[in-house]
This record gives C-alpha cells, sequence and structure tokens, in this order.
C-alpha cells in the first residue's frame, strides 16, 4: 500500500515537472558601461589575492552577456524553494560571494565566513519586516544563519572592516527568480503553472530603484519558453 | 536692563595652569574629531558591531591583532573618546575645586569622579547606565549653561557643560553602533563640534582671554549681528556637511565648480538614475538620491556665502577693531582658514571623496567654527554697548562704560 502511494505521487510530481513550464533565457549588455575601479586591498587582504580585482557593476561575457542580472517573475504562486541546498553567502578572499544570489521569504540562508579573518557582516533591508542587523565574525569558519519575511529587491550586505566588500540577495516570496551567469545565462525553477506572468530582469546598476526590463509571457502546461533581454545603456 | 549685584562675580576665573589643560584637552579632542571623521569616511562606522565592548572584549583590552581595517579607526576613535572623557573630568572637576568650597566642593566631585568611573568601566552591563545618565545630560548642560549666564566668571559651570555633554557625546557614539541609527551619527558629528567650541572657550576664558578684549570699544552693533550672522552660516553649514556624510551615498555632485556640468544639476527621476548608472565606487554606497543633490548643493551654496560674509567682516573688522587686537587677529585666521576650506571642499570633490582630504575638510570646518565663535564673542564684547547705553555711565561721571567680567 505504502510503496504503491509512493509511486502514485512519484508519477503525480514527474508528471507536474514534465508538464510544468519551464523560462530561460539570457540578458545582453548593448552599450559601453563605464570601466570598473581596482579594488584597493589592505594588506592583510591583498595578502588573499595575486592579481588584481575589480568592482563587479558590469560583469559583461565576450559575446554581451550580463552577470548579476536578478531575474524573476513578478506575481507567481508560492511554493517550496527550488532547491534543497541551503544558499551560502560567503566571505572568502575579502570579498562577499556569490556578489548577487537570491533566496524566498523565510528560507534559511547561511553567511559564512572563510577568510581567516575578521568580519563584519552588515545588512541594510528596507522592506517592512527585514531588520537591519550588523554582527561580527572574526573568526575562520563563522556560520550564520538567517532568514527575510519580507519580499526585496535587493538587500545589500556589507562589511565595514572591508568597506569594498558588498553584495546583494533578493528576497522572493515565492520560488520562480535566478540571477544570470557569467555569459548572462538563466533558467527559472520548473513547475511554474500555466498562466500569464510577468517576468523582470533586474540589474541594479543600471535599473537603480526603476523596476527593471520587464516581458509578459503566457505559459501553457509544458511549455519552455525562452525569455531574453536586453539591457541598454544610453548612448548605446 | 539693568546690571545686578549678583550678576557679578568676585572671583578671577583667570586659571592659566587650568587653561593649558583646557587647551590640551582641546587638541585631543581635535584629534578625536579627526579620527572620528576618518571613521565616516571610510565608512567604518559599523565595524565593530557591539559597544562598549569591542567584538566582545573590554575595549581596553582588545587585542592589537586585531585593529584591521575600519577596525583600526574605530576602536581608535572608541579609545581617544575615552581620553577625552577622562581629560573632560579632571578639567571639570578641577575647575570646580578651584571656584568651590566645602560641602559642596566634595559633593562635586565625588558626584563627578564617581559617574566617571562607573562609565569608564566600559562594560556591556552599563548601557542602561549610559543611557540614563545621556538622558540626563541635557538637562545638566542647560542648567550649567544658566548658571554661567548668572555668573560669568564661574568657569565651574562650563566645567559641569562640557562633563555632561561628554557623556552625551560617547553615548550617543555607541547607541548609533548599536541601534544601526544613522541618524545618531548626525548628532554625534555635530555635538563634537559644539563640545570642540565649549572647550576652546574655556580655554580662553582661564586664560585670562576676557581681559585682553576692552569691553564696549567700538559702537557698532551691526558688526556684531553680522557675526554671529557668520556662526550661524558656519552651524549650518557643519550641519550640511554633516548630513551629507552620515546619508552615506558618497560624492553626489562628482565636479566642481559646475555640478554634471550644470549651474545648478537636475534632479529628476531620469537624472538620477543616470547619476547612479554612470558612478562606480568602489565602496558600499547607497544610490544618489534628489535629497543628496540639493544637500551638497546647498553645501556649495552656503559656501559661497560664507566666503563672501568673510571678506566683508574681515574688512569691517579690521577697520573698526583694528587687525592687532584679539578681534582682528582672529578675524585674520578665520579668513585663512575660510580660504583653506573652500579649496579643501573643491580637492574633496577633484579627489573623488578621498577620504584624507574629506576628514581635513571636516576638521578645517570645525575648525572654522571655533575662530568664527571667539572672534564672535570678541567682537560681541567689543561691540556690544550701544551709544545709548553708554551715556548715562559717560554722563554721570564713569568715563568709560562698566561692564561685568
Amino acid at each position: 500500500m505504502i510503496r504503491t502511494s509512493v509511486i502514485v505521487v512519484a508519477t503525480l510530481a514527474g508528471g507536474l515537472a514534465v508538464y510544468a513550464a519551464e523560462i530561460s533565457g539570457k540578458v545582453s549588455l548593448k552599450g559601453t558601461p563605464p570601466p570598473e575601479r581596482k579594488i584597493e586591498f589592505d594588506a592583510m587582504c591583498g595578502k588573499l589575492h595575486d592579481k588584481d580585482v575589480t568592482t563587479r557593476h558590469y560583469v559583461v561575457s565576450p559575446d554581451g552577456g550580463l552577470a548579476n542580472v536578478f531575474v524573476y517573475v513578478k506575481q507567481a504562486p508560492a511554493g517550496k524553494p527550488a532547491s534543497d541546498k541551503v544558499p551560502e553567502l560567503d566571505q572568502v578572499g575579502c570579498m562577499y560571494e556569490p556578489y548577487v544570489m537570491g533566496v524566498m521569504t523565510n528560507q534559511l540562508f547561511k553567511i559564512k565566513n572563510s577568510d581567516p579573518l575578521m568580519h563584519n557582516v552588515h545588512a541594510t533591508p528596507k522592506a517592512t519586516g527585514n531588520k537591519e542587523f550588523n554582527i561580527g565574525q572574526p573568526v575562520k569558519g563563522m556560520v550564520k544563519d538567517h532568514t527575510f519575511p519580507s519580499r526585496e529587491v535587493l538587500v545589500r550586505f556589507k562589511c565595514d572592516v572591508h568597506p569594498w566588500m558588498f553584495a546583494y540577495v533578493g528576497v522572493m516570496d515565492h520560488p520562480y527568480f535566478a540571477v544570470t551567469d557569467k555569459d548572462g545565462k538563466f533558467k527559472l525553477p520548473g513547475g511554474l503553472p500555466a498562466g500569464k506572468y510577468t517576468v523582470v530582469a533586474y540589474h541594479l546598476k543600471t535599473h537603480g530603484t526603476a523596476e527593471g526590463l520587464t516581458q509578459e509571457i503566457e505559459v501553457a502546461e509544458g511549455d519552455k519558453r525562452e525569455v531574453n533581454f536586453t539591457v541598454e545603456l544610453p548612448g548605446s | 536692563m539693568a546690571l545686578q549685584p549678583s550678576d557679578i562675580s568676585s572671583s578671577n576665573p583667570t586659571s592659566l595652569p587650568w587653561s593649558r589643560f583646557a587647551w590640551l584637552t582641546m587638541l585631543a579632542t581635535l584629534l578625536l574629531i579627526s579620527v572620528g571623521g576618518l571613521v565616516t569616511s571610510r565608512g567604518a562606522g559599523l565595524s565593530v558591531p557591539d559597544w562598549p565592548n569591542s567584538y566582545g572584549y573590554s575595549m581596553y583590552t582588545f587585542p592589537i591583532s586585531h585593529w584591521m581595517g575600519g577596525i583600526l579607526y574605530e576602536h581608535s576613535h572608541r579609545l581617544l573618546g575615552v581620553l577625552v572623557g577622562v581629560l573632560t573630568t579632571v578639567l571639570a572637576v578641577g575647575l570646580w575645586v578651584r571656584e568651590t568650597s566645602g560641602r559642596q566642593r566634595w559633593l562635586g566631585v565625588i558626584v563627578m569622579t564617581g559617574v566617571a568611573g562607573l562609565l569608564g568601566r566600559m562594560g556591556s552591563w552599563q548601557v542602561p547606565i549610559f543611557i540614563t545618565l545621556a538622558a540626563l545630560a541635557p538637562v545638566a548642560m542647560v542648567w550649567g549653561l544658566a548658571r554661567f549666564a548668572r555668573d560669568r566668571q564661574a568657569l565651574r559651570w562650563l566645567g559641569v557643560v562640557a562633563f555632561a555633554a561628554v557623556i552625551l557625546q560617547g553615548t550617543l557614539g555607541g547607541l548609533r553602533v548599536v541601534w544601526l541609527a544613522d541618524e545618531l551619527g548626525f548628532v554625534h558629528g555635530m555635538l563634537a563640534q559644539g563640545f570642540l567650541v565649549l572647550i576652546c572657550f574655556i580655554a580662553l576664558l582661564s586664560g585670562g582671554w576676557r581681559n585682553r578684549v576692552a569691553p564696549g570699544s567700538i559702537a557698532a552693533p551691526g558688526l556684531r549681528r553680522a557675526w554671529w550672522l557668520a556662526v550661524v552660516l558656519v552651524v549650518a553649514q557643519l550641519g550640511l556637511g554633516a548630513a551629507m556624510r552620515h546619508r552615506h551615498a558618497g560624492l553626489a555632485v562628482p565636479d566642481f565648480p559646475l555640478a554634471y556640468g550644470r549651474v545648478w544639476p537636475k534632479t529628476d527621476a531620469t537624472s538620477l538614475a543616470t547619476y547612479n548608472r554612470t558612478r562606480v565606487e568602489a565602496t558600499a554606497q547607497r544610490p544618489i538620491q534628489s535629497t543628496d543633490v540639493i544637500l551638497h548643493m546647498l553645501h556649495r551654496s552656503n559656501a559661497y556665502l560664507i566666503a563672501a560674509i568673510a571678506a566683508w567682516l574681515t574688512f569691517r573688522t579690521w577697520r573698526d577693531a583694528g587687525r592687532k587686537t584679539p578681534a582682528g587677529r582672529l578675524t585674520t585666521v578665520w579668513l585663512a582658514l575660510v580660504g583653506i576650506q573652500i579649496a579643501l571642499g573643491a580637492l574633496t570633490v577633484w579627489t573623488g571623496k578621498s577620504a584624507d582630504i574629506a576628514t581635513l575638510h571636516m576638521v578645517t570646518g570645525a575648525l572654522t567654527l571655533v575662530v568664527a565663535s571667539a572672534a564672535a564673542a570678541a567682537m560681541a564684547r567689543m561691540c556690544r554697548v550701544r551709544p545709548a547705553f553708554v551715556e548715562p555711565y559717560r554722563r554721570a561721571g564713569s568715563g568709560s562704560p562698566v561692564w561685568p567680567g
């Protein structure tokens, strides 16, 4: 009986995975962004790098793919996180990794210090319910678990010990979000039910307080849609 | 208003040792303000997330090996704050002992040293005590100023004001960290400037400065008012600067003398988006908002106004009071400081808000306020007797106006 139930549930879940829509795509940059700045590490952090490191405002691949764009469905049904893996914001080489990431509301994520030196972790959210906090992580390997209760694009994290360290976490009330990779590509988690949606591509440096680029799409069950965006810089 | 006998104290406020000690306290305060400026300029204000402890250590035993990055500035600022607290306590107690006797003397000594000793332990369990005493501090400051206004020879009351102010200031700095309250950073920055002026006045008055300023020697009340206006403008300028710094938006306008290529920059949403898109900040800064641009432009505009009034005041003060008088000399120093300050302001923009230059700009601003306040006080003393008020004295045969201290 139990075995039969497991098989039925697995079949249904598999069916949903097969028939629910999948959205992927690429965000490209058109235009010439301002040059990045070299990060002036202090002596201790400088020892952790053997080559120059720059800011990451516009990370663009040779074919124009724009990395670190937070792509999400504007309104989508709630669901479980796309992965069982606990998201992690790491401090490594006196930099935050990743630079942009996403979590769901009330989803636990880890903030870790992988450096052999002191950092503080200072989050400065603005949305009601998300509280600003500032904690010390003076020892390598320290981990802090945290959750944000409210949706917010994007929450800034910074280290005041090393002011060049900052990163961003998008908080969504559903699992349909992703961050573009180094080639500008993204893939939203599967399982989006059929319907009409607005997909948003938000690049912090380009869009600032604006919403970002949007595209209206309609997906049917089993659709595999490609949604591409082009971020255009003025004068391009 | 007729003079009352109680207005005139028989005590002599001059005490060269205490004046020198007050100058020492002022120098330490200036150093504290400088390091505080570096803390803000380098975005290190929250690099030590706890207070009064530092990463769980007592402030006094925090290992030097941990003084890295922003911690170096923030922790040094805290320790210098303790130093200024100790110096202020010694100064306040010293002035109190010098001017009181008997039970009053010992009561004051016990209260001030007791409070300082309690707070000086700097344990995390003391935060409620800090908050309570800081809440009482403004009352003590107003009371002390009122008592000093009644008896201008009684510098001990300025000592009480300084003692209360240093407690308030330290607590504000600590609460700004643990409450994550940027607005407290603004108040902390402004109170620091006022505290510096206060210590300077204690040093001047205890050094017999008042005897070197001839009272009522100039019949130019307009000049006195203009000097106080200059002080108000400098305070406003420091307030605008502090507001800009504590909004943590970096350099809101990157060019000078124009602003985004215009006399007055646009602040509409499209323009702001362009400003934010084109700047490449290497540190964590909030995106520029219209308020940041407006504050920056008001700061510039007020600087031009101060430069104009500085030129006019210099001309008038040199003409009416003479270059060699205390007011004349202070005016010369002030004019030079205003010039240096404007140059540093321009450099701050041209260097993309270099932390060292921005800090030097802030410290010079503090000195500008100190000198303007001293010059204004000197001119107030020299100008404050109006002819209509002097005449009765002259007619009565006193020859020169009588003034209480």
